[in-house]
């Protein structure tokens, strides 16, 4: 079976690989570039534990094949730390115990942060939506929900002091 | 298995036909992959057509809409004219599955892999939506609710792949809605579903098409209830015609997710609720 070689941005940096064609990016990130972030729930889509970003848009990294992410850019749960700093959503899910085993918080902090990016100030009722595809069976949804809506408050503080500097 | 993605559509057809073991085209795969791992898809060929800029624009002008075969439920909900002009259809289509779903999921993936419940399918046929098809030789147009022939079944041939999906001009006087019965609010399989697409000249009811899906093997055209309520002003009378026309025109499974009993009673009360919602839509009183 011949493979294919794949050459996309992963979190910002250039990485190149090669699979098999049927091959999905969760596969391919967890056992060729060693993000272990992405986790496996389901590998059906209905979990949402294996959620990234591609091309700023969130999706089931179990629906993608590698092959398809050639000349993209891929966002996983390691690309919000920055500069060794956990991002706010992240200091949320600790300060409001939104997480128990964890299996499923870095789909739920990827999903958290695009909707964040696309809606700095989201209602209790879309948070919920915006979460519908991630599935937690160990913590309930109520402090999850909460952490998202502290961390929002949060980054909506530190935008407006940054923008008065 | 092989992967290609080509750039035009007709090279697309050509791997179809030259292909002899079993090919597929991949839209946003939210169906496909699903198959391949549960193994009950196991593609030689897998025809990637996101990567054929046909597919992916949108264009929307008085003349009519057409919509390119990769263009994903969220991108359909981020177009402001579309959303406009069919709010049925985009609503339709952006119930399909969370956020991760809709940034892949495709309208024309959701009709060819033509389950009976598929949300879109409803809505685009009540909307007069057609296909147009390209095989490795030729091209035609068909309307959507030629496509499907049965659950899983489409009457596409081997080479053939759906390049957009067209929809008619729209007057000012129109308006069109889709509703679907899941026990959840959200991430479920419709087990009722209807779509109504109207006209009004002069406050009644000049043209109107309307569909039901999970009720058949196939969605169901009901010119019965469009009959209903052409030249009515949407009166209570009316809407109990449309009402018991829809529940005759079901033929529904018997499934722990809805009774047959349950599922032709609701038909009939999703198809009426869809039908004010579009009649308010178009202006109507
Ligand atoms: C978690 C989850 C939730 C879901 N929820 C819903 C829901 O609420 N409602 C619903 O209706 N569906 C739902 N689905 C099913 C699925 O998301 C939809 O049917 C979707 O619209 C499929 O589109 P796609 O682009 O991903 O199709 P793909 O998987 O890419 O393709 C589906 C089929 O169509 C064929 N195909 C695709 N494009 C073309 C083309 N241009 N020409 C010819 N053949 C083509 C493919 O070969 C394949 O056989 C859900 C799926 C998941 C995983
Ligand atoms: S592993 Fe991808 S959605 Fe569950
Ligand atoms: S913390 Fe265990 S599944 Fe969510």
């Amino acid at each position: 079976m011949s493979s294919v070689l794949v050459s996309t941005t992963i979190n910002g940096d250039p990485v190149e690989f090669a699979c098999p064609p049927e091959e999905t990016l969760l596969d391919s990130l967890r056992d060729r570039v060693g993000l272990t972030g992405v986790k496996e729930g389901c590998g059906t889509g209905d979990c949402g534990s294996c959620s990234v970003t591609l091309d700023g848009r969130l999706m089931c990294s179990c629906l993608v094949l590698s092959a398809e992410v050639e000349g993209k850019q891929v966002g996983t749960v390691e690309g919000m730390v920055q500069n060794g700093q956990l991002h706010p959503l992240q200091e949320s899910f600790i300060d409001n115990a939104a997480l128990q085993c964890g299996i499923c918080t870095p789909g739920f902090l990827v999903a958290a942060n695009a909707l964040l990016a696309r809606n700095a100030n989201p209602t209790e009722t879309e948070i919920r939506y915006a979460l519908a595809g991630n599935l937690c069976r160990c913590t309930g949804y109520d402090k999850i929900v909460r952490a998202v809506q502290v961390a929002s408050k949060e980054m909506r503080k530190k935008s407006k002091k940054t923008k008065k500097k | 298995m092989r992967y290609e993605a080509p750039k035009t559509t007709k090279e697309a057809a050509t791997f179809l036909k030259k292909e002899k073991g079993d090919a597929f085209i991949l839209a946003g795969g939210t169906d496909l992959l699903v198959k391949m791992k549960l193994g009950i898809s196991a593609p030689d060929l897998v025809v990637d057509i996101k990567k054929i800029p046909a597919m992916n624009a949108i264009n929307h002008n008085a003349s009519g809409s057409k919509i390119g075969a990769a263009v994903s439920g969220a991108e359909l909900g981020e177009h402001k004219g579309l959303s406009k002009s069919w709010p049925g259809v985009v609503e339709a289509t952006n119930l399909i599955g969370s956020d991760q779903v809709q940034s892949r999921a495709t309208m024309v993936g959701n009709l060819c892999n033509a389950s009976p419940a598929a949300d879109s399918v409803p809505a685009m046929i009540a909307a007069g939506a057609k296909a147009i098809v390209v095989g490795s030789t030729k091209r035609r147009t068909v309307p959507v609710e030629k496509v499907v022939t049965g659950p899983g079944q489409t009457s596409l041939a081997d080479d053939e792949v759906i390049e957009a999906i067209t929809l008619p001009k729209r007057g000012k006087r129109a308006g069109d809605a889709y509703l679907r019965f899941i026990p959840r609010t959200e991430m479920d399989i419709a087990v009722v579903s209807a779509g109504v697409n109207l006209t009004l000249e002069r406050g009644v009811v000049k043209t109107a098409r309307i569909c039901l899906g999970a009720v058949a093997p196939t969605a169901i055209l009901v010119p019965a209830a469009a009959k209903a309520i052409i030249g009515t002003k949407l009166d209570d009378e009316a809407l109990d015609k449309l009402a018991a026309a829809c529940s005759a025109a079901c033929n529904p499974i018997d499934d722990k997710r809805g009774t047959i009993e349950y599922r032709v009673r609701v038909a009939g009360v999703l198809a009426k609720r869809a039908a004010k919602i579009a009649f308010q839509r178009a202006g109507g009183a």
